[in-house]
């Protein structure tokens, strides 16, 4: 009995907190069923023909039918993300170690790293498929310019933020410049690296995506991002359509994998990947 | 290696010298002096506090014995050199390392020596024991309150079995009844493992209760003003705390301090 005496207000705010946790899936759902009945009764009534703007249903239809042809397409652009990340946190990692371990390095690369981030990869990339031969390898560089940036900068400040009375009790302890590294400044820096590694992930979908537009040769082996050009020549609208969709699917993938990964890494100690009871 | 081993403490004057401060001084990128012809012998089973107000130069004192800075005169000698593990450090913050377990906290001095952990598992189990965390030698420091995190931060200064220990205020961060109990615990510690330790402190009280001499030190120019001895036997407790012993120790070492910050006006 005492529970109901004290409850009215404790009650609410479960009952609140219920609700948000439901809502927290339902509503996104909720726009997604909503926009896209709307899509499909617009297409009805306005009478819009398929080749103007296809109805999600027909969407659906078509990447059913060209899936052999774009899953093969999503194979290579996929291919070409996943090994322009792993390239981007080599170099981006690498980097950050070499500029934390050498002033003078990092004096003498780092303006390069910004200037190769602050130029449009768009711009650089007609270059880059003039010198490079392989188009993979073309490829792959695009998207790692656009990619590695935030994990260097990131990993950077991460190696940078150590705990000034950690690194005094390491110095008292005569740590070496390697073990500093290895137990103190690559532990500080991991939730700052993964923080850029997720950026990065997304990023290098974008440079694979606008590497191929460039890129623009035809035939096997094409991604995506070819694939939408061509059938945008043929007027093949609902393709298009089916082509976007897959690549929103991998961008979501890759951020949520990233992102379970950051989880798993610092669930035990770091602040970010805490529950706190509010 | 051995287990942690017992040093009997002997009566004060009859202590071998451990470490001398020599003239010491410190005077930062040439202009500020921090710290101004400190001279102190340390011996081995001294409890030594070093006592004053703030910009008096103990902590700057600590920096020097521990060799963070160099000092700009005079010279610090140990008896018969500093070998690696002669030196255990508490800081005012816990300073563990977040993404490891209490365990591997206490291991960092062994491992940075190259040691495996196996091989001294003994050692860490015993200053974990010795700090009453052996249930927790697997937990993280963000599941630990602040008392507890300081006793890591503890177990991990004397688990090398250091000649001297130094601590930087280390329970100023605290509330009043932890560190009471923090001082009960580390006056018992110090019976068991016969440490010698420096500790800095700004608080009289705290001083009196743990020390055998407290160095009362003067700010701008930081250096040191006089030494007070607390001739009160240990083992203190709680009831040393509320003994007229304590009460005229604290009297005559506040009166240091305020001779202390009336020089420094």
């Amino acid at each position: 009995m005492s529970d109901a005496l004290l409850d009215p207000e404790e009650a609410r705010r479960l009952r609140g907190k219920r609700v948000e946790r439901v809502a927290k899936w339902a509503l996104p759902v909720v726009v997604l069923v909503v926009l896209l009945v709307l899509w499909d009764r617009l297409i009805v009534w306005y009478e819009i023909p398929h080749y103007l703007l296809p109805g999600p249903g027909r969407v659906i239809e078509t990447l059913v039918k060209d899936w052999a042809m774009l899953f093969e397409a999503f194979l290579v652009t996929l291919q070409i993300t996943l090994l322009a990340l792993a390239v981007a946190v080599i170099g981006g990692v690498g980097l950050a170690v070499l500029f934390n371990q050498s002033r003078f390095a990092e004096m003498s690369f780092y303006p390069y790293a910004v200037i190769l981030q602050v130029t449009p990869v768009v711009a650089i990339a007609p270059l880059i498929f003039i010198y490079v031969e392989n188009r993979t390898v073309g490829l792959l560089l695009c998207a790692w310019i656009v990619a590695f940036f935030p994990i260097l900068s990131n990993t950077t400040l991460g190696l940078n933020s150590t705990d000034h009375n950690l690194r005094d009790l390491f110095r008292i302890y005569g740590a070496s410049r390697w073990q500093r590294l290895r137990y103190l400044q690559l532990p500080s820096a991991l939730p700052y690296f993964l923080g850029g590694l997720r950026i990065a992930g997304g990023l290098s979908l974008i440079g694979a995506i606008v590497a191929e537009y460039v890129a623009g040769t035809g035939g096997i082996g094409s991604g995506l991002a070819f694939r939408i050009l061509e059938a945008g020549y043929r007027l093949n609208i609902p393709r298009m359509f089916a082509a976007l969709l897959l690549i929103a699917v991998t961008g979501v993938v890759i951020f949520a994998g990233l992102s379970f990964l950051s989880h798993m890494l610092l669930r035990r100690w770091h602040e970010s990947a805490l529950k706190r009871d509010s | 290696m051995n287990d942690l081993i017992h040093r009997p403490i002997l009566p004060l004057g009859q202590r071998p010298k451990l470490i001398e401060l020599a003239q010491v001084g410190k005077v930062f990128n040439g202009q500020v002096t921090a710290l101004r012809d400190m001279a102190l012998t340390v011996n081995a089973g001294d409890f030594i506090s070093l006592l004053g107000p703030s910009g008096c130069g103990k902590s700057t004192a600590l920096r020097l014995i521990a060799g963070l800075s160099t000092p700009t005169q005079g010279r610090i000698l140990w008896e018969g050199g500093q070998g690696a593990g002669d030196l255990g450090v508490v800081f005012q913050e816990p300073t563990l390392m977040p993404w490891a377990t209490v365990a591997q906290n206490v291991y960092l001095p062994f491992r940075l020596r190259g040691q495996s952990f196996p091989s001294v598992k003994g050692e860490i189990d015993e200053a974990l024991a010795l700090v009453g965390l052996s249930a927790f030698a697997e937990a993280y420091p963000r599941e630990l309150s602040g008392g507890m995190k300081m006793r890591v931060s503890i177990a991990r200064a004397l688990v090398t079995n250091p000649r001297l220990i130094l601590m930087d205020e280390p329970f100023a961060a605290l509330d009043e009844i932890t560190r009471h109990k923090l001082n009960t615990d580390l006056l018992a510690l110090r019976e068991k493992i016969g440490c010698t330790v420096i500790f800095v402190t700004h608080s009289v009280f705290e001083s009196v209760f743990l020390s055998d001499r407290i160095v009362v030190m003067a700010a701008r120019p930081g250096r040191v003003i006089e030494e007070v001895l607390v001739t009160a036997p240990y083992p203190r407790d709680e009831v040393f705390r509320t003994s007229a012993d304590y009460a005229a120790h604290c009297q005559v070492a506040s009166q240091a301090l305020h001779r202390a910050m009336g020089d420094a006006t």
